[in-house]
């Protein structure tokens, strides 16, 4: 394990000691000390690293992360992820507003709960809420799963395209085409590798399914009052 | 942009550290408002039958112990004046609404920044560690402390559009985010007799307060007839005689954390003003939610629950 201390060495530091490692000749396991809230640690990894943030990071950590595993442990701030490509990003507490923003793939697990608008925008990322998200999340969600083992806030997956959202929990209202839709045995089996792969220890009967009734895709008169 | 941040202590042996401890919060917010920074310290409580009075000059050099004196002899009152640059704190037993008139008529110059029975407000131009060194606030004692480092969008950098805005008897607010009705409501408010002395939008949002409570409306119930009546983005720090609370808009774009341990609860625009506080890495730390009062210190927001951790929301367990 390579320690890094942040307020020694400071934030440019230890992001171009990061995108620069090789796992092979410098190392797989890294640990980065005293974050102390900072923002943008650990952005824009592209390889397959293992890297523990000790303590709570401030905003945009691990963001447009591919291939490295980054472990928050603490708290994460705003856009923790954001953009991710690949590997995984894991938030040990809680996280704020915006988690998963735009990712286009590898896996986001938050063991506490996400704030709103948590995955606003996904395009393939996986995310694994272990509490419950805040409103507006989903929103305009376009591919990818998310797996909400809490509760989800008002307007859920407002706008969403073909993400598939999963919720245990009460939903406290959906979001503009939005609608339940049923688990088949298939989705049951995605579920239940999330799940797996989040190490969350929840039954899969316990979820329904949310996603888009398509209905605004393209303008329709129609549809006027949706929008 | 702009940084807000409270600190509130639990654990009375934190009490001789508070202007320290708060010191790193205010100064981590410097890249959110470098244009001024101001807070409210809630200590040394007057007696019985007194009014503490925060006021702000434009000099540093203002004859404050004249100004004492012939308060004094106009109202025969008892008055102890200290100075802190800009600022001084004056302890009267002179009736609270004789002195403001006395004020406002003998002293044009000078303004009330705040007024209570603990409340002190110091509030000026300038980066936010100039400013905290300037009222010498780190050897500061007392329970809580709240703080604003400005970045102004909607009216001019001055000592007076500096926050804290006072909204009432030890009641002051900071704000982040900005407000798109303040002119229509300050027009409203001005109707009903409330005067201003900005164009500042948080101005306005400290006034509505202010007008509420003068009618008897709890701070819990005057804060939640904010979201209806106030349009904008807000997260708000509001500072009373006990605690503080934290408000956000329905939207919550504004950032905002909090966090708690056994020895303390505070608030701010993102984490890293908290990161300093002893203990902080271990700290239950989440976002406030959106249109949801959270408080602490029970005495002066009547009507919230108060659990048994010692802190209390309304809205959400």
């Amino acid at each position: 394990m390579k320690q890094l201390d942040l307020q020694e060495l400071g934030l440019r530091q230890i992001n171009s000691t990061l995108q620069s490692a090789i796992p092979e000749t410098d190392g797989q396991q890294w640990s980065v000390s005293n974050p102390m809230g900072l923002h943008a640690i650990a952005c824009g990894l592209n390889s397959k690293l293992s890297v523990t943030i000790d303590g709570n990071a401030g905003f945009y950590c691990a963001g447009m992360n591919q291939q490295a595993d980054v472990t928050i442990k603490g708290h994460a701030g705003v856009g923790v992820a954001e953009n991710m490509m690949s590997g995984m990003v894991r938030v040990t507490g809680n996280a704020s507003q915006s988690a998963g923003a735009t990712g286009h793939g590898g896996l986001l697990v938050i063991e506490g709960d996400a704030s709103s608008r948590c995955g606003i925008s996904m395009k393939g990322i996986d995310i694994v809420i272990g509490g419950s998200v805040g409103h507006m999340s989903g929103f305009m969600a376009q591919l990818g799963h998310m797996v909400i083992c809490g509760d989800a806030g008002e307007a859920l997956g407002d706008s969403i395209y073909e993400a598939i959202l999963y919720v245990a929990g009460d939903v406290e209202s959906l979001g503009a085409d939005c609608i339940e839709k049923q688990m088949t045995p298939e989705h049951e089996k995605t579920l239940a590798e999330l799940l797996s792969r989040a190490g969350m220890d929840k039954d899969v009967k316990s979820f329904r399914r949310y996603g888009s009734a398509r209905k605004l895709y393209n303008f329709n008169i129609d549809h006027a009052g949706d929008y | 942009m702009c940084g807000i941040v409270g600190l509130y202590l639990k654990n009375e042996a934190l009490y001789p550290q508070l202007g320290a401890l708060f010191k790193p919060m205010l100064i981590s917010m410097t890249s959110r408002g470098p244009d001024s920074a101001g807070v409210a310290i809630y200590r040394n409580p007057v007696a019985e039958g007194q009014v503490k009075f925060s006021l702000a000059h434009e000099r540093s050099d203002h004859d404050w112990n004249s100004l004492s004196t012939a308060l004094a002899e106009a109202l025969a009152c008892a008055n102890t004046i200290v100075q802190r640059d800009t600022h001084a704190i004056l302890v009267t037993d002179g009736d609270e609404r004789s002195v403001q008139s006395w004020l406002a008529e003998h002293a044009p110059d000078v303004r009330v920044v705040g007024r209570g029975s603990s409340v002190e407000i110091f509030k000026e131009t300038g980066l936010p560690e100039q400013v905290y060194d300037r009222f010498d606030l780190a050897s500061a004692q007392g329970r809580h402390m709240i703080g604003h480092t400005r970045m102004a969008t909607e009216s001019a950098v001055t000592t007076a559009g500096s926050h804290p805005f006072a909204t009432g008897a030890d009641l002051c607010l900071v704000h982040n985010g900005s407000l798109s009705n303040h002119n229509r409501l300050r027009e409203e408010l001005k109707r009903r007799g409330v005067s201003f002395s900005t164009e500042n939008d948080s101005e306005v949002a400290a006034a509505y307060l202010t007008a509420k409570l003068q009618q008897g409306i709890s701070l819990k119930d005057a804060l939640e007839q904010a979201l209806d009546d106030l349009d904008g983005f807000y997260t708000f720090c509001i500072g009373t005689g006990n605690g503080f609370a934290v408000l956000r808009d329905p939207i919550a774009c504004k950032h905002a954390i909090l966090a708690e341990t056994d020895d303390w609860v505070a608030m701010a625009t993102e984490y890293r003003a908290i990161a300093t506080l002893p203990g902080a890495e271990n700290a239950r730390t989440w976002e406030p939610r959106p249109a949801t009062v959270y408080a602490w210190g029970a005495e002066t927001l009547e009507g919230l629950s108060v659990n048994d951790e010692n802190h209390m929301t309304a809205g959400v367990a």
